[in-house]
């Protein structure tokens, strides 16, 4: 029986892998793309041509793209990411501490926005059809439909020029207290917490939904329990794979969400340095970068996908 | 095929009713559709006319929505935007759904290993984040409009794809496909004639939603100052390049702003409010 589940499992596991390989091919592929020698960009305008030839044979870059692919994901195994060309610093120095930053955020934003979205996606479905469903239902359709920087403006001109509580830019290097600490977080925080909980709202709201509309629960109603026993005996404990799904699925939109907060709020995290590293055209980073994303996004999508699995009584 | 589309059209337009919001929806879309073929001969300022001696200036009579920071009239620029924001998500969908659909389609139709391989390779693609992909590319090639529109459209060709294949093969599981098959009918009349007509009104709602997150991830592009770049700007550019106006909520900053969400708000609306029947997957 459990033996099923495991092997959907494994092998959803494998194609994850498979993407990843697939994924980590198509990032080094449109990087090495770019059009310009990579030599002679390097060495400048005054280099010899002898220089350029020289520099391209000690980078192996006469060598056939599938072997520089190999090189490169050898490269990664040992944790080597490779040198920047913008300042010649080792790519894993540039990125630790911004990771270490992006992470905070994306924990601070996960720990607020996943009980925030689940009491209203949960409450919202209880209450289907009254006002205060429909007044979440339009808010996050609302928040949805516009793009996360509008989100972020909106948040600068209420929190930091109406009502002046926050600073517009944060800057991790200033903390010396907790007040400190809350004026730096707040409003990259506040902001990704909307972009992340809509969408968590939303699709909690319709499992629960669809839950409720199941003949047991009606069946829990009929034989005299109340509405909120109902919920949150015999609907929520079948809602819980559905909702972890969304929770997880929801939380993938971090990863388009912090690239704009980032830029916006001047945050020193990884996704500001690769957009940086766009502007530059440092190849090595930007590809660490990617690589870092795709991998990050690409853990919460499985994840999504075998939550569902395993909570399918169907396939156990 | 095309019969078949125009004949559900006049059904749907005739058979059932409209609601207000969907009505003021499809109005707002119209009003920024015109707005963006006609663009040119409406505006009031050349919008590389310096017309105002402050810059981030407020609203008032002669320049309506204010001036930028270089004090240039924000309703020309506004308008002018609508071009570029309307215009290269519209193409970038288009391209998107048309391959999508007809991939899903035939790899629906013939099933095997073409179905096992592109499915495969499109989920694959489906794991690159959108905006990191965007990234990729500008850093790549470099942006201009073709680039744009090209990579938005594969961008969400997969999603496309997925969408139709998923409502593909429910339909030729049905007689009329093996009846169709006996006859020895090609691959290109069984999609054309016998699916696309009875997944068309799915598909186009599909094609709606995948407009509005084009036109999300150009903006966000351009935003980031990786889509269109200057002079020419589209709605997130101008949102990025006014940003200094801020700290005193310059309407230069807040107006395209509410341009995109109004476009994108109205699309979704419309969808919500379609009726019943052209929006339901099994209709």
């Amino acid at each position: 029986m459990t033996s099923g589940v495991l092997n959907l499992v494994v092998k959803r596991l494998g194609i994850a892998l498979v993407t990843l390989l697939i994924v980590l091919f198509a990032v080094f592929f449109a990087t090495s793309m770019l059009p310009g020698d990579t030599a002679s960009i390097l060495l400048g305008q005054a280099a010899t041509p002898e220089a350029v030839a020289g520099l391209r044979e000690a980078m192996h870059l006469n060598d056939p793209a599938i072997l520089r692919f190999l090189r490169w994901l050898l490269g990664l195994l040992h944790g080597d990411l490779g040198t920047s060309y913008a300042n010649q610093m080792p790519v894993a120095a540039l990125i630790g501490g911004r990771l270490v930053n992006t992470m905070k955020l994306a924990a601070i934003t996960t720990l607020l926005s996943v009980p925030l979205a689940l009491t209203l996606g949960i409450t919202a479905a209880m209450l289907r059809g009254s006002i205060y469903d429909r007044a979440v239902t339009v808010l996050s359709i609302g928040v949805i439909s516009v793009p996360e920087f509008m989100v972020a403006t909106l948040a600068v001109l209420l929190f930091a020029v109406y009502l002046k509580w926050l600073p517009a830019l944060s800057s991790v290097n200033e903390a010396h207290s907790l007040t400190d600490l809350v004026r730096i977080y707040a409003m990259p925080v506040i902001t990704l917490t909307f972009v992340i909980s809509a969408q968590m709202v939303r699709m909690t709201r319709a499992a629960v939904i669809e839950t409720l509309s199941t003949p047991y629960a009606e069946m829990a109603l009929l034989k005299g329990a109340s509405r909120g026993r109902m919920v949150l005996r015999h609907a929520l404990p079948n809602a819980l794979g559905p909702i972890v799904n969304a929770v997880a699925l929801s939380l993938s939109y971090l990863v388009g969400g912090v690239i704009i907060v980032e830029t916006i709020f001047n945050y020193p995290g990884i996704a500001k340095l690769m957009v940086d590293a766009v502007a530059t055209r440092d190849l090595p980073l930007i590809q660490s970068c990617a690589m870092i994303f795709c991998l990050g996004y690409l853990l919460l999508i499985t994840a999504a996908d075998i939550v569902a699995i395993m909570s399918n009584p169907r396939l156990r | 095929m095309t019969m078949a589309r125009a004949a559900a059209s006049r059904r749907s337009l005739l058979g059932h009713s409209y609601n207000l919001v969907g009505v003021v929806a499809s109005l707002v879309i119209l009003a920024w559709t015109l707005v963006a073929i006609f663009a040119p001969y409406i505006i009031p300022h050349p919008i590389g006319d310096i017309v105002d001696d402050d810059y981030f200036g407020p609203m008032r009579q002669g320049l309506l929505l204010g001036s930028d920071y270089l004090g240039r009239d924000m309703l020309s620029r506004v308008l002018m935007g609508a071009r570029y924001t309307v215009g290269i998500s519209l193409a970038a969908v288009c391209i998107a759904c048309f391959s999508g659909v007809v991939l899903g389609m035939v790899a629906a139709v013939t099933g095997g290993w073409f179905d096992t391989c592109l499915s495969r390779f499109l989920d694959a693609m489906n794991s690159i984040p959108s905006k990191l992909f965007g990234l990729v590319v500008v850093a790549a090639v470099g942006s201009s409009i073709p680039v744009l529109i090209l990579t938005l459209a594969v961008i969400y060709i997969p999603g496309a794809y997925r969408f139709a294949r998923a409502l593909a093969v429910n339909i030729n599981t049905m007689d009329f496909m093996t009846v169709a098959r006996v006859r020895g009918e090609s691959t290109a009349y069984l999609i054309g004639s016998e699916v696309l007509p009875n997944i068309i009104r799915p598909v186009l709602a599909d094609f709606g939603l995948r407009f509005v997150f084009i036109v999300l991830l150009l903006s966000g592009l351009s935003f980031l100052g990786l889509g269109l770049q200057p002079p020419l700007a589209d709605w997130g550019a101008l949102v990025r390049e006014n940003i200094g106006g801020l700290p005193f909520a310059a309407p230069a900053v807040i107006v395209p702003s509410l341009a995109i969400a109004s476009l994108t708000i109205s699309v979704n609306l419309l969808i919500d409010n379609l009726p019943q029947k052209i929006r339901d997957r099994d209709a």
